[in-house]
């Protein structure tokens, strides 16, 4: 098997592999839509070609672990850096938070719901989607919200889990529940739902993308300056009409 | 747009093709082992086999991972070599392939058994060797079951999505149908995803149809 996968009489490869030159970027998927523009734009400007590798931040994390040539990483959580981290794959001076983001209770448009001040509006909602609380990101940080502020326990029959967080607000748009609990990215991105509760930054679990240029790197300048481009003010800019708030110290 | 999805659907296609050509020789190997030899560790044999079948998708790809990875045994030392295995067309291949070999055994298998051992005595006692009854009567008399256990490994391999994006990842270059479908309805992208699952439809029903008359005519 392994002779004819080197083989290269058995087919032209319809794709040459990401050769010398190309970095390649492991962004978490819940950034596709925003930062594929991004990277397009700092192609343009540098001349320095990427490739983009998008998806679950869990998946991304044994890639570089398994030794994959990615040359920047971005998770959506600090577990997932962390772990690579401590494998000894990570140039540690160069992570960074580049991205935060928060929790926000939406419902259908119909029928209407008035904005609240408290999360306790949650139990006027007889079914609210989450993203599963065990194996997602957002689940995680919903559950360890709720619980904060003592919530857990009463609405635990009311919750329906989804895949995703963005299954869960797919599920609010069409109207099988009556609220749920998104990214306030996610609520931004549909004219389906609205906000109705959002939790304050200081109050809810830190949500975070960290970034850094991995060891393995082949050409660590050019990451660094992918990493400058992404913290500028140009792709702040983008970042924060796409919803994400910027970090106020990045570490 | 529309050029990237044929360019993603031609890239499934072609790698699944090639995906199904690896597959066959160790495939009617293992399945022409299994029908007729019997020797210590052959149910061993055939549970390693059927593995991919029943474990999750991402579990084999995360197994390959740590395989075929820079950081992996046979990674290594291909890598040494000049072949990179993850994040290339490779990685597709050989996804595949692993997740394809199971149904091809199982169905090649099947073929080996149903052809008349007699057959295969007689021309052994009129002085054909091992290797030449294999080829003019097992193989020729087994056909149909090879031929359709290299089918469904074939679909297996084009609608592959837990081991590829483990190990071929979600690269431009190596984006197949069932990752590009993924990807374009995790960042909410509807009419890529539409598009996509048009040209998915397509060619399934392009394949089955294909099967079903090779099926009648064999």
């Amino acid at each position: 098997m392994l002779a004819a996968l080197s083989l290269t009489a058995c087919g032209r490869a319809p794709d040459p592999d990401p050769g010398p030159g190309v970095l390649i970027v492991s962004a978490a998927s819940s950034l596709t839509t925003v930062i594929e523009p991004l990277v397009q734009a700092f192609e343009r400007d540098t001349g320095i070609a990427v490739e983009l590798n998008l998806a679950a931040s869990s998946i991304l994390a044994s890639q570089v672990l398994a030794g994959a040539p990615v040359d920047v990483f971005i998770s959506a959580d600090h577990i997932q850096m962390d772990r690579v981290a401590a494998a000894g794959l990570l140039r540690p001076a160069t992570r960074t938070v580049l991205l935060s983001n928060q929790l926000v209770v939406v419902a259908p448009l119909e029928p209407p719901v008035l904005p609240a001040t408290s999360p306790d509006v949650l139990a006027s909602f007889e079914r609210i989607a989450i993203a599963d609380p065990v194996a997602v990101p957002a689940g995680v940080y919903t559950r360890a919200y709720l619980e904060s502020v003592g919530l857990w326990r009463r609405l635990e029959d009311n919750l329906v889990p989804t895949r995703s967080v963005r299954a869960a607000l797919v599920t609010v748009e069409s109207g099988a529940v009556d609220a749920g609990l998104v990214y306030r990215t996610d609520a931004l991105s549909s004219n389906k739902v609205t906000q109705v509760y959002a939790v304050p930054v200081a109050d809810g679990p830190e949500i975070v993308y960290p970034v850094a240029v991995t060891a393995a790197s082949a050409d660590p300048a050019a990451s660094e300056r992918l990493l400058a481009y992404l913290s500028g003010a140009g792709a702040s800019a983008s970042f924060e009409s796409a919803g994400f708030i910027m970090p106020k110290e990045r570490r | 747009m529309t050029g990237d999805a044929l360019a993603i659907a031609w890239r499934t296609v072609s790698l699944a093709a090639l995906a199904t050509l690896v597959m066959l020789p160790p495939g009617i190997a293992l399945a022409w082992i299994l029908a007729r030899r019997q020797f210590p560790g052959r149910a061993m044999l055939e549970t390693l086999v059927s593995l991919p079948l029943v474990m999750p998708p991402v579990a084999t790809g995360l197994m390959l991972l740590w395989v075929f990875g820079r950081r992996g045994p046979l990674g290594g030392p291909l890598s040494q070599l000049g072949i990179d295995v993850m994040f290339t067309w490779r990685a597709v291949v050989l996804a595949g392939a692993v997740m394809g070999l199971p149904l091809l055994v199982r169905a090649a298998r099947a073929g080996f058994e149903q052809v008349d051992r007699r057959y295969e005595e007689i021309a052994g006692t009129l002085g054909a060797s091992p290797r030449r009854v294999f080829l003019t009567i097992s193989l020729p008399l087994a056909k149909r079951g090879v031929l359709a256990g290299a089918l469904l490994g074939f679909s297996r391999a084009l609608g592959e999505f837990g081991a590829t994006i483990m190990v071929a990842g979600a690269l431009p270059s190596t984006r197949t149908i069932a990752v590009a479908i993924y990807s374009y309805t995790e960042t909410g992208q509807a009419a890529a995803a539409t598009t996509m699952l048009a040209i998915s439809a397509t060619i399934a029903f392009g394949a089955l149809l294909l099967s079903n008359r090779l099926a009648s005519s064999a």
